[in-house]
């Protein structure tokens, strides 16, 4: 046997609902946790959702946040936000923040006449040379349309993944995959609120990819478990549960690795301007692993399932069998 | 021997080979670059001149020469979304439904008594109060007799109008299907003037679309900012000649009737009091362009049409020595005093014009006035230079993710990870073959989905890869059937995992603003390519392989 670099050992026999009440009772309480900052301390949400204006500024001279502050106090603005930009990939010299300011009330976005004054005001006290290589103005009425949209579309996302699941497993192994998506997904909105990162449309685009990507080690576990429950018929739902992630866990391992490997390569490398969405995905995708292991399973136990009535729907072999009689 | 049918693998090689042959131009991207624009150029043109020849020899004609269009937040540009107040037409409308509202009253006066125009509530309606209410009757029918038919696909047998009364008051509204008829024509006349505006500013590859009921998506790629965009779209560009009626340094609040009280442009407090009913307008215009007065000032020269011409003829020549006013869009550009009969239709226009602005005006003009104004929900500009450092990123973060995930595919698999490499390389190639094909554009999220599309494609070579080690160790009959199971019975579990991320993709797609369509597409393209390249490239790869080696034991 050749040498083979394995994240996991062959033939583990681990007891996945042993340690249930910290493992899935954790799950729970994080998810709790994260509704509770997310209801709490509020999302940071950018423009595309709140309205208003950002501008990237990028000088040579270093950023020193308060002097930013400072030369803006005067101007006749809403709320302004101002944060540096760091990246592997800027130069010594390259220093860049972003500039963001709030719709000033709920009927108008910041107009052109104050964004020129916002740059000439910072060129005039920062850096004569300052550049804007960005600046995006989003009004009020679309942000609001942009936060029903992505309601509506993680809803209908999470419905229909939820009936295709249905329509190849039990309607049990729907819910519990969906509902373990939603751990996903609702943990992922947690971190986003506690470190108060930017939340703005291409999350939301992360959020609907976790969904997408994340069920895809809940399936494979599934699958097997669908092929087990034929195979062992008399052995105990906990048993065979047990059996199936544990003959699935190499490439459960292998499969998330692989993608945390590139997501993460795109979270140091690919640029400040796509950080937040590498940084949702990679925890969207950390957390769908350990769910898939978990969380889905748990909550198809819980739900209890009727494998007389599952012998009977996809047990093609009993049907032949019934035939030779 | 493994079994894999000749057809198939037929297949398999010419879809490789297309795929791939379609990706190349991106490749040599500003070379086909330019030999794509050059081809263009010269076809509307008819003929080439030196520089396009020497860039259409830059690629060779029988190759494939289309490739991935960057999105606008890799090549930079402005990204305008406006809303038309459709409103503006109706009112219009309405306004126009008035003279013959009252003629048509005028005729049933005996039953009516006096009629007066009234404050309407909505913007598609006209309120006329009348004297006998007990004449309501035959008001309602005079006024329903002036309707006539829609004619659009749901609207059949109905009227333009709807004619109710309440009480004393006599109320015409423009019907539904009417409304519905004149957004899509007012939407449809919005969309062509801002494309003739953004075509002439010769600005390439601009995208401009409609979105939902009555919004316009548009994109200018290399132009510097929202806001230069904005002064070339956002004008409605009206233009009237009015005669005017006095000049003074106020607003006049009593113009008296069919008078508008409207500023100067230029000058500081003044004010003109001018007919509302202009003799010509800018509807009348065959041609403008930037000139230069006798001056040397900048001016826009301009050209009636036969109507515009006689109009205009006529009343410069009964109205020698009085002044007439340019409006443009509510302003007072300049009142003139008229020297002599003007026959030809044709004249300068002269202001306080900079050349840039004249010429500005000019383009404004040709293209004719936008139907209804507009409102500006979302302007974005990207910087070129951002664009570029987002492209040098997001091609690190490609190489460095493809290269890591390698590394951990041979380090896992041995020569079975060397072959989900060369497969996960294909598939790469597929997806800018297919982009290129479509004509799809790549953004900055598009790039993030071409990194996860690694990180994924390999993850079907994993269940395949796993699934012959679980035959293998449940002691298959030999190497060769263990594969095949693997390759069969991996299938299910492949399949259900990638039609969940494209129902994400769809959903992606529909909820889509811009750059998140272009991740959407990238990703939906990389599931199905990396479905094909991890079953039939893999498995067309394994077969040659094992039937040549024929290994007696299989270490996967």
């Amino acid at each position: 046997m050749a040498w083979r670099f394995k994240l996991a050992p062959d033939n583990t026999k681990i007891d996945f609902f042993r340690w249930q009440w910290i493992t899935f009772g954790g799950s729970l309480f994080l998810s709790v946790l994260s509704v509770v900052a997310w209801a709490v301390m509020g999302l940071n949400y950018g423009i595309d959702f709140k309205g208003g204006t950002t501008l990237r500024t990028e000088s040579t001279v270093a950023v020193d946040v308060g002097a930013y502050r400072e030369a803006l106090q005067g101007l006749p603005l809403g709320d302004i936000s101002i944060t540096e930009v760091f990246d592997p990939n800027f130069t010594d010299d390259q220093h860049v923040t972003m500039i963001r300011i709030a719709a000033e009330d709920e009927t108008l976005a910041v107009t052109p006449e104050q964004i020129t004054q916002v740059e000439e005001v910072l060129r005039a006290a920062i850096d004569p040379e300052m550049k804007f290589p960005s600046v995006e103005t989003v009004g009020p009425k679309v942000s609001g349309e942009l936060v029903w949209t992505s309601v509506l579309s993680l809803i209908v996302t999470s419905v229909a993944i939820m009936i295709y699941m249905w329509l190849r497993f039990e309607w049990q192994f729907g819910v519990g995959a969906v509902l373990a998506l939603l751990h996903d997904v609702i943990i992922t909105i947690g971190i986003f609120a506690v470190f108060q990162i930017k939340f703005d449309l291409t999350i939301v685009a992360a959020l609907l990819t976790i969904l997408g990507y994340s069920i895809n080690d809940t399936v494979v576990v599934f699958d097997r478990l669908r092929e087990n429950l034929q195979k062992y018929k008399q052995m105990p739902l906990r048993e065979v549960m047990n059996l199936s992630v544990n003959e699935t866990l190499a490439r459960t391992l292998m499969t998330s690795v692989t993608t945390l490997l590139a997501v993460g390569a795109m979270l140091v490398f690919g640029g400040d301007v796509l950080r937040g969405f590498s940084l949702a995905i990679f925890i969207g995708v950390l957390f769908g692993t350990y769910s898939s292991i978990y969380v889905a399973k748990n909550i198809v136990l819980i739900i209890g399932l009727d494998r007389s009535e599952k012998a009977k729907k996809s047990g093609t072999p009993d049907e032949f069998a019934n035939v030779d009689a | 021997m493994l079994q894999f049918p000749l057809w198939k693998q037929l297949l398999t090689w010419a879809l490789v080979i297309g795929g791939l042959l379609l990706a190349v131009p991106n490749a040599y991207y500003a070379r086909v670059e330019a030999h794509n624009d050059a081809a263009k150029a010269v076809e509307e043109a008819g003929f080439a001149t030196t520089e396009q020849q020497a860039a259409l020899d830059e690629w060779p004609d029988w190759m494939p020469s289309g490739i991935v269009n960057l999105g606008l937040d890799l090549r930079g540009g402005a990204h305008l979304l406006a809303e038309v107040q459709v409103e503006d037409v109706y009112k219009a409308r309405m306004d126009g439904w008035w003279p013959q509202v009252r003629d048509a009253l005028r005729d049933v006066r005996d039953q009516v008594g006096s009629v007066r125009r009234q404050p309407a509530q909505l913007p598609y309606e006209l309120r006329v109060q009348i004297e006998n209410a007990a004449g309501m009757a035959a008001a309602v029918d005079a006024v329903r007799a002036l309707g006539s038919n829609v004619v659009t696909l749901t609207g059949v047998g109905q009227t333009d109008i709807d004619v109710t009364a309440e009480g004393n008051v006599l109320i015409v509204q423009l019907s539904e299907p009417e409304r519905a008829a004149v957004d899509q024509r007012t939407i449809q006349q919005s969309l062509e003037i801002i494309r003739t505006r953004v075509d002439v500013a010769g600005t390439r590859e601009p995208t401009i679309q409609r979105q939902g009921a009555d919004r316009i998506l548009i994109q200018v790629p290399g132009i510097g900012s929202a806001t230069e965009l904005k002064a070339l779209i956002g004008t409605t560009a009206k233009l009237t000649f009015n005669p005017v009626v006095r000049r003074g340094t106020a607003e006049d609040k009593t113009p008296g009737a069919g008078n508008v009280s409207l500023p100067s442009m230029d000058e500081e407090g003044v004010w003109y009091t001018v007919e509302e009913v202009p003799v010509v307008s800018g509807e009348d215009l065959t041609n403008a362009k930037g000139d230069f007065d006798q001056n040397g000032r900048p001016a826009v020269a301009f050209q009636f049409d036969v109507r515009g011409a006689r109009a205009f003829g006529d009343y410069t020549a009964q109205n020698i020595g009085a002044p007439f006013a340019i409006v443009l869009d509510g302003k007072v550009i300049s009142a003139p005093v008229i020297q002599s009969h003007i026959p030809g239709g044709s004249g300068i226009i002269t202001g306080n014009f900079t050349v840039e602005e004249a010429n500005r005006l000019a383009v404004l003009l040709s293209a004719g006035a936008l139907p209804a104004s507009m409102n500006f929900l979302e302007e974005r500009t990207i910087g070129p230079e951002l664009g570029q450092d987002s492209i040098d990123a997001g091609r690190l973060a490609t190489l460095i993710a493809a290269g890591a995930v390698s590394l951990l595919m041979i380090a896992s698999y041995g020569l079975f990870g060397i072959f989900a490499v060369v497969a996960l390389a294909i598939n790469m190639g597929l997806i800018f073959g297919i982009m290129s094909l479509i004509g799809g554009t790549l953004t900055l999220p598009g790039i993030a989905g071409l990194v996860l599309t690694i990180g994924m494609a390999v993850d079907a070579n994993v269940l395949i890869y796993e699934r012959i080690r679980d035959e293998l160790r449940a002691g298959a009959k030999n190497a060769a059937r263990a594969i095949e199971l693997g390759f069969e019975r991996a299938l299910s579990a492949i399949v259900d995992a990638n039609v969940t991320t494209l129902i994400t993709a769809a959903v992606l797609f529909f909820l889509g603003a811009g750059p998140i369509r272009g991740f959407a597409v990238t990703l939906a393209i990389g599931i199905i390519t990396s479905v094909f390249t991890a079953i039939n490239v893999t498995r067309l790869i394994v077969t040659y392989w094992y039937n040549r080696r024929k290994p007696k034991t299989l270490v996967v």
